[in-house]
């Protein structure tokens, strides 16, 4: 499938402009009055397109097609994933007490996601799946449940929000280069689910922060990042090289 | 022209094609004589007929879906306007909260409705008084009570945009539809705090087992299936709603189906870690289709 098909990045939500640039490719599908027929063709002109990524030591790609995007989002994943755990075994822990059971569930919440993530990969696309990824928190401070203003490290609040928020963000803006109607269905499933962890988070370092706009954001839509962008801010988190130069092609 | 290479050229790109036409032999035999089927399947109108009938119930525009989006969004903007000027909530971070949630409302129905007109369609309206509107009826006395319809609508709102996402595949639209969506999960997490309740869907949850709202959180439809929308002015249309294949409900705890590869368990069958049933549950957001949300049991029963 030509990249000329797919949508054009757009950072905010341009109303004027989004019904105007219809695709060549559907306008058969939409004479013959198909959404879920176009959806379909397009899966399967682009179901062949995966490659398998390469797995050398310390470097990681994600292929194409697909499989790159669920790889990807696989990583995003095991990074939540390790984080919570990290969190979770803490002997002693700063958060409240409220707070270790909610954390809990998250933790658990991510586990799953991850888990989830590396079935479907092996089922649906064997042997492309991402390898293990080897965390690297030295940023973050987990005796510290928020950073003083003069830390350097964040504290565990502060990293739980940037995760999550990073994670929904990611989503959102990884749907469009999925092909399958599936994989988006799942995609949005779980980025749901980030955007409450997110949304709970949030209030607990400043109460009714829930879904306030920060430098860059549109009143009213949650945040969108290409995969290049997220994985700067993911590669702080991982002793790999990850490059997603391929994902989505 | 001929019929058949067309045909398999679509089962090509789309391996469902068949399925639709039921067979191939079927259709062809259900053309009348020789010369009626050459006559036929060599007229562009046929084709065209053939593929409408094919596909019928699986087609919006576009347009449609914004216009579906709009209507619940109206229904929240006005819900949130009644909830406000009941006076209940308490002044400070509860009044806060609601007014940044309305607020949110108000720039999703902007934009729909540019976005609406700027494709040539007619977007849905309501006023406080006319056309899409919370019925005011149904607001509740006491803010406890307001704020389980609140938690209904977000709840119903994130299930409603997931549902129809995969028809934007390919659009401009599926980014900002998406970024409205994972707002609306923060705005239900967030009322859901405000209630004492988990920020995500859990099966423990209380309105999970009241009678008034639990069907937001289960699937199918209790009334009549429709799939032309008369509401606020215009007329939009939704897909057919399947009897065959209810959504998921909220409490589902088995994902990934995928054309013929079924759905795995999330609580024993994701590797060798076992996970309670509720976890499997709250990981996973459920859709509903547009029929099941505009169902008189979910947010059609509580339009005016």
């Amino acid at each position: 499938m030509s990249d000329t098909l797919r949508p054009t990045d757009s950072q905010s939500p341009q109303p004027g402009q989004p019904l105007l640039a219809r695709i060549k490719r559907r306008s058969f599908f939409m004479y013959a009055g198909a959404t879920a027929g176009a959806t379909a063709l397009v899966l399967a002109g682009c179901s062949k397109d995966t490659s398998t990524p390469s797995s050398a030591t310390g470097n990681v790609s994600f292929g194409t097609g697909d499989a790159s995007v669920l790889n990807y989002a696989y990583a995003l994943e095991q990074l939540e994933a390790a984080f919570y755990a990290k969190v979770a075994a803490l002997t002693v822990s700063p958060l409240l007490a409220a707070e270790v059971p909610y954390f809990a569930k998250v933790a658990t919440h991510e586990a799953i996601h991850r888990d989830f993530l590396r079935t479907a990969i092996n089922r649906d696309f064997g042997g492309t799946i991402i390898p293990d990824l080897t965390p690297k928190f030295d940023s973050i401070d987990f005796t510290k449940r928020v950073k003083a203003p003069a830390d350097t490290k964040l504290g565990i609040l502060d990293a739980a929000k940037a995760f999550e928020d990073l994670g929904v963000a990611a989503y959102n803006g990884a749907a469009k280069l999925l092909k399958s109607p599936v994989y988006l269905g799942i995609a949005g499933q779980i980025v749901s689910v980030e955007a409450r962890h997110a949304a709970y988070v949030r209030d607990l370092i400043l109460p009714g922060s829930f879904a306030t706009n920060e430098a860059g954001d549109v009143l009213g839509f949650d945040r969108q990042l290409a995969p290049a962008a997220v994985l700067t801010i993911a590669q702080n988190y991982v002793e790999q090289t990850l490059n997603g130069s391929t994902i989505g092609q | 022209m001929n019929f058949f290479n067309i045909i398999d050229l679509l089962a090509e790109a789309d391996p469902d094609v068949l399925d639709r036409f039921s067979s191939r032999r079927a259709v062809f035999n259900s053309l009348g004589t020789v010369a009626q089927r050459t006559a036929l399947a060599t007229s562009p109108l046929f084709l065209g007929a053939l593929f409408q009938k094919a596909y019928a119930g699986t087609a919006s525009l576009p347009t449609d879906i914004l216009n579906y989006a709009l209507t619940l969004e109206l229904l929240e903007a006005d819900f949130y306007r009644q909830f406000l000027a009941a006076g209940q909530i308490p002044a400070g971070a509860d009044f806060n909260a609601i007014t940044v949630i309305k607020n949110h409302e108000d720039v999703h129905v902007a934009y729909l409705r540019t976005a609406i007109i700027a494709a040539g369609g007619t977007p849905v309206s309501g006023t406080a008084t006319t056309g899409i509107r919370f019925n005011p009826s149904l607001l509740p006395a006491t803010y406890a009570d307001q704020l389980k319809y609140a938690q209904v609508l977000e709840d119903t709102g994130v299930r409603a945009y997931k549902g129809r996402a995969a028809e934007l595949i390919g659009t401009d639209l599926l980014t900002p539809v998406l970024q409205i969506h994972s707002i609306e999960a923060r705005h239900a997490a967030h009322i859901r705090t405000m209630r004492g309740q988990q920020p995500w869907v859990s099966l423990g949850d209380d309105l999970a087992t009241d009678a008034r709202f639990q069907a937001a959180y289960t699937s199918g439809v209790a009334s009549s299936t429709k799939t032309a929308i008369a509401l606020g002015g215009t007329t939009y249309g939704i897909p057919a709603y399947n009897p065959a294949q209810p959504s998921p409900a909220e409490s589902n705890q088995q994902q990934g189906a995928a054309g013929t590869k079924l759905a795995v368990l999330i609580t024993t069958g994701i590797g060798s870690t076992t996970y309670l049933a509720d976890d499997a549950a709250a990981a996973f957001d459920e859709p509903l289709q547009a029929a099941e949300v505009l169902d008189s049991s979910r947010a059609g029963g509580l339009l005016a």
